[in-house]
């Protein structure tokens, strides 16, 4: 992300505000796996924001490596309600998004997660089908769609914030829209939304 | 302003508020978002006036702050690794020549085997290059030593460097609250120089001095590393009185009053060992931790201050010095020779090895080692020492596992 | 009768000035309120080559700029002879920093004095063959590449002098150095940085010699009426390392651009603008006889293959720069 940050706007969390982070850690942590251009650092990053939109700590940064599209990706987001000291990777998410459903054959994606945790997978197939307990959604047709680009990561964080609750879907939208330019944001911001609203059926069914 | 952005992001915002007249840039991992955050200020005109070189080396990179420096102008470069290898006379250089240079090195290994990732054997293995050495606990630390470093440079006529770990920090999205202009330019006021190149009052610099007089100019160098020590408590406490925050200085306790045990770091991992000592205070251990900031010139006074009476001191390393140990832990166990306690040292994250909560708490309990490499698979390791046992073979150990795992002689 | 150009030939080291030319085109060391950038009490050996080649240069540097100019100095013998601490012979402001850098060093000088709208004050980087051709290279290719406002001057005699005359990118074919035993340096190495230079199109490149130090006068003067980098490469020998006698210093370098050896030329982003004709031919011998680096090719019996190739590259290089009508 390079956009110039405007500030951020002053939202504090609300208690009729169905985010939780765990008690006993105080801190949320997701990991996202997804292949090198597919924007996984970005995601991490937006996550980010938005939790620092919303007047909380935020802390996001991938598995480094040098430059090369294609290859395997993690990026991992911290987010809490107090300052974050710990750096290393996130070994017990409580969340896991995959940006590339390819993966699943490759690598553990789901490595430490959590009982209660949640999984969210780019993908046009069923959880069934993939034989994953998870959420599924076509986040690359969705975005094609709206933004042109089969590029999965601001879509599947406006489904993140419908599966987990944590961030308001407001906060993602205003994340994207200080990330990118005009048309591009707002491209994904409807696609962000789309998403949300999907899978909030969904959850709720 | 609080932001949520990325520690390089943050460090060339905060640089370009110190106004450097001069930048001069060469890109390595992971310095790279750096120097292209300050090409877009600079091209944007939000940093001005100010040129900004794309040089061909890292050796060039410093060598033109030397003769940027040296004309008048406040210069800023960064590196890492190899680059800092590479530009290691040019170091020397600037020190010797006394030249206020501020430079960010984004702590990351030296090879061969060449890698990319953080550990402070770069910025170590040049600790007595005369350079004043800052290294950062948080990206928020980052940005504000750099503004110190300005301070502290112009006022000593002495090079800093401000050290950030590579990618955990450079990398890293988190919050941080920037400095406004106008704190930044009440805090740093224009760079003055004393020597200066000008066609109006010619100066030689860089003469070559004998033996009759070389040991006084070193040793003039040696007293303004000790006047540093004064200065940069004092610039740190100038700085919270117009900033708000504590930041910089030489060394700070953590939980360290009552401490048997204080593991003594430089770097983002203090804030993975703050969290372990959280949760071992919780069971009961008396532990602490104590954040280098300044390592060179080295606090050892305010070290033994701080330590002086803990009977168990853990100095946790990035680096270390080969066939020997630590390298910070020798300087530690110096400070504390006098009565002090018992000195461990934890060799870990080398390479970019992460730093866990689970391996230091299992370190920390249990009995240490005069010397510990943190989670060394020994497996690996044995099967390779008993093969190097039975048969020599020259070249790199690294090739040499891979060849001797694949079966080969 | 048509006009004739004159040409002042240098002869020993005395003739300097000339009351007989208008001031304009008189040498700028006849005129006493010259800068004298190099005064009396530098430490060089009597003959030195690049005492006189830089006393020249820096001087006309400080005519064609009004005596706004800042040296930039790389390690050598230049360097070390001009300032023996806590002395130094130079009287404008210098800066010497490392052995490699003195390109970079420039190029940050020239920055900041941009940056400081003191674009007024030129640049002026110097340094033998060793700090220019071999350690210097990437950094002056850098600063070539950037066309950086700087005037680089190469004084080249051909070695590692002030180290005791070690063998340099610079050091012809068959010469003897310290690292270089007979038989001498090998045929088939060595750069042309001239060439070098013009392959990077910078606004100027030239070539001169301390034998005709008028022409390295106009030459530095004509380098500082452009903007960019600029390169200068002159030949300066060393009575140490070439084995001559010191008298004969002027001398040497003349029978090197007589004999095609060292072509004297200028160019401007990478062409020849102009070249010195050679007025009287001599073969290769004439030069390559009066320097002691060269006694074993006239030996018993004489290598006269050898000096066959070095006659060769000769013929070459005036056939290349057309220096003989």
């Amino acid at each position: 992300m390079r956009a110039e940050s405007p500030g951020h706007r002053d939202v504090r969390p609300s208690s009729d505000r169905p985010g939780r982070i765990t008690p006993e850690s105080m801190e949320f942590r997701t990991r996202i796996h997804g292949r090198g251009g597919q924007g996984v650092v970005t995601a991490a990053e937006l996550l980010s924001v938005a939790a620092f939109l919303e007047g909380r700590h935020a802390q996001a940064f991938p598995t480094f490596g040098s430059e090369r599209t294609g290859a395997p990706v993690v990026s991992f987001c911290r987010i809490s309600d107090r300052p974050i000291r710990v750096r290393e990777p996130i070994t017990e998410p409580h969340a896991v998004i995959v940006q590339d459903a390819t993966l699943l054959r490759q690598i553990d994606v789901l490595s430490g997660l959590r009982p209660d945790g949640h999984v969210l997978i780019n993908s046009t197939r069923t959880p069934e089908e993939l034989g994953v307990s998870c959420w599924t959604i076509p986040a690359s047709e969705i975005a094609l769609r709206h933004v042109g680009r089969p590029l999965p990561n601001a879509v599947l964080l406006g489904g993140f914030c419908a599966v987990t609750g944590l961030l308001l879907l407001e906060s993602v939208q205003a994340a994207i829209r200080e990330a990118f330019p005009g048309p591009i944001a707002e491209a994904n911001v409807a696609a962000a939304g789309e998403a949300y609203t999907y899978l909030r059926e969904v959850v709720r069914a | 302003m609080l932001r949520q952005m990325e520690g390089s992001q943050a460090v060339a915002e905060t640089v370009a508020l110190c106004r450097p007249e001069v930048v001069c840039a060469y890109p390595i991992s992971p310095q790279t978002h750096i120097v292209e955050a300050l090409s877009r200020l600079v091209t944007s005109g939000r940093l001005a006036p100010c040129e900004y070189v794309n040089v061909e080396s890292e050796f060039a990179a410093l060598s033109a702050c030397v003769g940027a420096s040296a004309a008048g102008a406040r210069v800023y470069t960064a590196t890492a690794s190899q680059g800092l290898l590479y530009m290691t006379e040019a170091l020397y250089n600037a020190s010797g020549l006394g030249l206020p240079i501020v430079m960010t090195v984004a702590n990351r290994a030296i090879g061969a085997p060449i890698n990319i990732w953080n550990d402070h054997s770069d910025s170590m293995s040049q600790r007595d290059s005369g350079w004043i050495q800052l290294y950062a606990e948080s990206n928020q630390e980052a940005v504000d030593l750099h503004v110190q470093a300005y301070a502290l440079a112009e006022e000593l006529s002495l090079p800093v460097m401000v050290c950030m770990d590579g990618f955990v920090l450079t990398h890293a999205f988190e919050r941080v609250d920037l400095p406004a202009r106008d704190q930044v330019d009440a805090f740093l006021p224009p760079y003055e120089p004393r020597q200066v190149l000008d066609p109006g009052d010619p100066v030689s610099i860089g003469a070559m001095v004998g033996p009759e007089a070389f040991t006084e100019v070193r040793y003039l160098a040696h007293i303004r590393h000790l006047e540093a020590l004064e200065r940069i408590p004092a610039l740190a406490g100038a700085f919270e009185r117009e900033f708000g925050r504590e930041s910089g200085g030489l060394v700070r306790g953590y939980r360290t009053e009552d401490a048997d045990t204080v593991v003594l770091a430089l770097g983002s991992v203090l804030g993975t060992v703050k969290d372990v000592v959280d949760e071992l205070r919780e069971s009961g251990v008396r532990i602490g931790a104590a954040g280098l900031t300044t390592f060179r010139p080295f606090p050892a006074h305010a070290v033994r201050g701080l330590l002086g009476s803990v009977r168990r001191v853990v100095v946790l390393e990035r680096a270390f010095a080969v066939g020997v140990g630590g390298i910070v832990s020798a300087d530690v166990r110096s400070a504390l020779a006098d009565g002090g306690g018992e000195v461990f040292t934890v060799v870990a994250g080398l390479g970019g090895r992460p730093v866990t909560k689970a391996s230091l708490r299992r370190a920390l309990t249990a009995d240490l080692e005069p010397l510990t490499f943190l989670d060394l698979d020994r497996e690996l390791l044995a099967g390779e020492l008993r093969r190097a046992g039975a048969k020599r073979r020259s070249g790199p150990s690294a090739e040499n596992m891979l060849r001797d795992l694949a079966g080969g002689g | 009768m048509p006009a004739q150009r004159t040409r002042f030939y240098q002869v020993g080291s005395f003739a300097v000035g000339n009351r007989l030319l208008p001031p304009e085109r008189r040498s700028v060391q006849a005129a006493p309120d010259r800068g004298n950038a190099l005064t009396s009490g530098h430490r060089a050996c009597r003959g030195c080559g690049e005492a006189l080649g830089a006393r020249y240069a820096v001087d006309a540097a400080i005519s064609a700029t009004g005596g706004r100019l800042i040296v930039v100095n790389a390690t050598g013998c230049l360097e070390v002879f001009s300032t023996p601490y806590p002395e130094t012979s130079w009287q404008v402001p210098w800066i010497h920093s490392l052995f490699g850098n003195a390109p970079a060093v420039a190029t940050g000088v020239a920055a900041a004095l941009k940056v400081k709208g003191r674009a007024d004050v030129r640049v002026v980087a110097q340094g033998g063959d060793g700090g220019t051709v071999d350690i210097g290279f990437a950094c002056l290719s850098g600063m070539f590449e950037r066309d950086d406002d700087v005037l680089y001057i190469c004084y080249d005699n051909q070695a590692y002098m002030n180290t005791g005359v070690q063998r340099s990118g610079a050091t012809p074919p068959a010469a003897r150095t310290a690292t270089t035993p007979v038989p001498g340096n090998a045929f088939g190495q060595g750069k042309n940085v001239p060439l070098i230079a013009m392959a990077h199109e910078i606004p100027y490149v030239a070539t001169a010699t301390v034998a005709d130090l008028r022409d390295l006068e106009h030459k530095v003067r004509r380098a500082m009426e452009f903007r960019g980098a600029r390169y200068l490469h002159v030949l300066v020998p060393c009575p140490l390392g070439w084995v001559t006698a010191a008298c004969d210093t002027i001398r040497v370098a003349r029978l090197a651009t007589e004999s095609g050896l060292f072509p004297v030329f200028e160019a401007e982003r990478g062409d020849v603008t102009g070249v010195t004709k050679i007025r009287r031919r001599v073969p290769v011998d004439d030069y390559l006889r009066l320097q002691g680096r060269y006694a074993h090719l006239f030996g018993d019996p004489p290598r006269t293959e050898v000096i066959a190739r070095i006659q060769a590259s000769a013929d070459r290089a005036i056939r290349r720069f057309g220096l003989v009508d």
